[in-house]
Formats: structure tokens, sequence, C-alpha cells
């Protein structure tokens, strides 16, 4: 099974060289300490800034340079800033080639909700639903099942939706996962975890075929 | 001659009356007007609709005015950091509209460009979509979202002169410089105010013709959300 750091790891390896890459907040985040080597990506944060640097060192934090998770940051050679409307733009036109976002539930239609639990958080949907709606491609980074263990990967979403059949990929502490019209296509298993643990704790429609090899890090 | 800065933040806001449509610039609390918003909170002006993204936090950016509920209704798109909001959302004594961030960004351009409208993908299918009007193009669907009509748009830049023309700084340019283009009236504050000429007008965000009223902020504290930062 794999922590955060593993599932962050794994998707990671689908970053390609000269990708502009859009990370969510909270486990997505994480993929950008885990680029391959001889990859370069260039992140894109939805509040202005292309090329997100480092944590600035301590001392250094300048209030006006931030990410979307309104964490301090700083900028790279070659970083651009620009407006809100020019970066959804950005996203709208397909220029993101990846964005990875963490969510609440996952349908096997590929239907996504991760924004509002309605009468208990209200947080609003800052970005994704632009992001899901337009982005070429998405991940999902998830935990495969909640707090009372339950599936979050389900048949269909209960939560209010985020976007309509839009995730490809989904990676979970348990494994990697395509959506294609068959549902949640078993791609890897994560080190330790068996076919018959992933059946058991996925709701949604799964399908194994052959072997399943058990994933690399 | 024109005449467009006045003396301070409350000067600059004592037309507001109550039942005004304002929209706040920043990001989180990057780039916020913080001298506007005190005179605001202040002034003791009431049922304000706000248009931000973010509602600030409890003790902090728009969660002061939300603290002496002087907001009737919040338009945003992401309000996570804030209880007392959550608290006011939940028991209904604020109203809300959330809607996604892009759109958000849109809707402030168009008013600033002059279209009534834009068709966007975000929100197709969710809740977002209620009573839109949507429509194809080239087999994707999208969502009629009209311009905004606020009333005033309060924003805070790095750089100004006295004719408006505005540069921002970093990340804290965000929506400021859409929503300095949306409002009927347009109130900036600034770090520094110079004198016409200074500024290099290759390096203009936003040109002075959207800009009606020009401060220096008397105090920045520029808080930080999330302090992040590495060991040397």
């Amino acid at each position: 099974m794999l922590d955060k750091f593993g599932i962050a790891k794994r998707i990671a390896k689908e970053l390609k060289d000269g990708y502009y890459v859009n990370l969510g907040i909270g486990i997505p985040t994480l993929v950008a300490n885990y680029v391959p080597e001889g990859i370069e990506v260039i992140l894109q944060s939805e509040n202005g800034l292309l090329g997100i640097g480092p944590f600035p060192f301590e001392g250094e934090e300048d209030p006006d340079l931030i990410n979307a998770g309104k964490q301090t940051v700083t900028t790279l050679k070659g970083s651009s800033f620009f407006d809100s409307a020019m970066s959804f733009g950005m996203i709208r036109s397909g220029r993101v080639d990846l964005t990875v976002l963490g969510a609440m539930e996952v349908a096997d239609n590929g239907d996504i909700a991760n924004w509002k639990i309605p009468g208990k958080m209200v947080k609003g949907m800052g970005g994704a639903m632009d992001l899901v709606a337009s982005a070429k491609h998405i991940i999902v980074a998830m935990q495969h099942v909640n707090k009372a263990g339950e599936s979050k990967l389900l048949p269909a979403c209960t939560l209010p939706i985020t976007g309509l059949g839009c995730v490809k990929k989904v990676v979970t502490e348990l494994g990697v996962f395509d959506i294609d019209q068959r549902g949640f296509v078993l791609l890897e298993r994560a080190p330790g975890v068996s076919v018959e643990y992933i059946k058991e704790k996925t709701a949604g429609r799964l399908v194994v075929e052959g072997d399943i090899p058990e994933m690399e890090l | 001659m024109l005449n467009k800065v006045v003396a301070n933040a409350q000067e600059a806001i004592k037309d507001i009356k109550d039942h005004s449509v304002i929209m706040l610039g920043g990001f989180g609390l990057c780039g916020i007007p913080e001298n506007c918003i005190d005179a605001l909170v202040k002034s003791g002006v009431q049922n304000l609709t706000c248009i931000s993204n973010n509602a600030g936090v409890d003790d902090f950016g728009i969660g002061l005015l939300l603290k002496t509920r002087q907001v009737k209704k919040m338009i945003a798109s992401y309000v996570g950091e804030n209880a007392e909001f959550e608290r006011q959302l939940l028991s209904g004594e604020l109203e809300v509209e959330l809607i996604p961030q892009g759109t958000l960004a849109t809707r402030c351009m168009a008013a600033g460009y002059g279209m009534p409208a834009i068709y966007t993908p975000a929100g197709v299918g969710t809740e977002v979509a209620i009573g839109k009007e949507s429509r194809e193009f080239n087999g994707k669907t999208y969502l009629m979202e009209y311009a905004f009509d606020a009333d005033y748009a309060i924003v805070k830049a790095w750089k100004g002169d006295t004719h408006g023309n505005l540069i921002f700084r970093a990340t804290s340019r965000n929506f400021n410089p859409l929503m300095a283009m949306a409002g009927k009236t347009t109130i900036v504050e600034v770090e520094e105010l110079v004198e016409p000429g200074v500024l290099d007008p290759d390096q203009i965000h936003t040109p002075g013709i959207y800009v009606n009223k020009i401060f220096k902020g008397l105090h920045y504290e520029k808080r930080i959300e999330q302090v992040t930062t590495r060991k040397k």
C-alpha cells in the first residue's frame, strides 16, 4: 500500500518532458518533488504564475508571491506572471498538458466530485471546475476509501459533481486505474496489495484483465 | 486636468452606499485592498454584495466585513479559510453564490471589454449550470455567463501614477487588473503613487482610463496566509 508520498511519486512517472502542469492542493502538490531526472516540466499556478519555484529560504518570503494554495513560493529562470483571466485562458484553450487534482469521489464513467458536501463542507470549487472542463489530461490523486472505510471509486457520484466524464486516470494508495467505457481498468497494484483487496474496496465497475503487475516506483 | 487622486481610503470610498455591489481584488490575502477594506469597516456601510475570489480569513481581508455583518451577499470561488463565513453561510445569514474561478475572472474581463456575456465549459453538468443557457460549439457544451455589473471595483496595485496608470507586482496581480476594468467606478490603492511620466508606458498593466480614484495606502500589513520556507 502506498502513502501519500508514494501516490505522488507514482503520478510523477506520468510526466513528460516539456509538459505544462497544474498541480492541485494536497497530494498533487507533492508530485513536484518527484519529477524524474532529465525531464523538465513547467508548473502553472492558477493565481497567475508559470514556472513555480521552490519554497523561499527562511526570512525571504514575499507576500506578493504565492501559489494557488496560498503558500509562499519563488520564481525560476523563465517564470512569468499574468492575471487570472489569462491564467484560465491558458487552461481553457488547452495549453496546460496535465492537471493533477484530488477528489472526494470518482465515478466509473469519469465523473468527479470534489468541491462540496451539502450541509457540511462549503469551500467552493476554486479553479477545479474550469480545470476539469478543459484540461487535456486529468489524473486524480486520492485515497481509495474514505475515513468510514467506504469506497470513493463509485458507480455514480453521490456528492455534487465538479465535472462530467473528465477523469481518465486515478492513482490511489491501492493502485493505478484508467477509466474507459467499461469502468475502472486496473493497470497496476501498489506494493503488497492483492487484486482481491482492490476488488473489495472498489464499488464502481472494475475491469481486471490478465496478470496485474505490481507498480515500480 | 485629470484629478483622480484622493487623500486617503475614507475619501476614496465615501460615496459607497448601502446595497452597493463591489468587486474586491486579491487572491487569498495576496494583493487585497487592505486600506479600503479597513475604511469600509469604519464607514459602517451595510448590505454589500461583494464579488471577490475569496472571503479573507476570520480577522483579515473581507473577513473583517463579514464579522461586522456588512456583507449581504458574497460571490466567490473559494471560501475555505474562513470559519465565520462558513458559519454565516450554513446558518443562512449570508447569501452566497459560488462560481468557478475562471468564470469569475472572465466575467470581470467581459465587463471591462464591453461584452455582455461569455461561453465557458466550466460547470457544465453541475449545479452551477442550473437555470443557465447553454450552447454547443464544435460538439462541446458551454454555459453562457453574464458579464458582471458592479457599482465599484476596489483594487490594489503596486505602483500607480496620478493618471491612474497601474503596475502590479508578482502574483498580487491576480484579479486586480480585471476588476479595475470592470467596475462602473474604480477605486485603486497603491503602495507607491508617482507623477505621470515616471512609469514606463511599456510596463503599464492597466491604462488610467479605467481608474476613477487613486490614493497611496497608508499602511500595508500584507499578511501571508501560509508561510512555507526551506532551510538555507
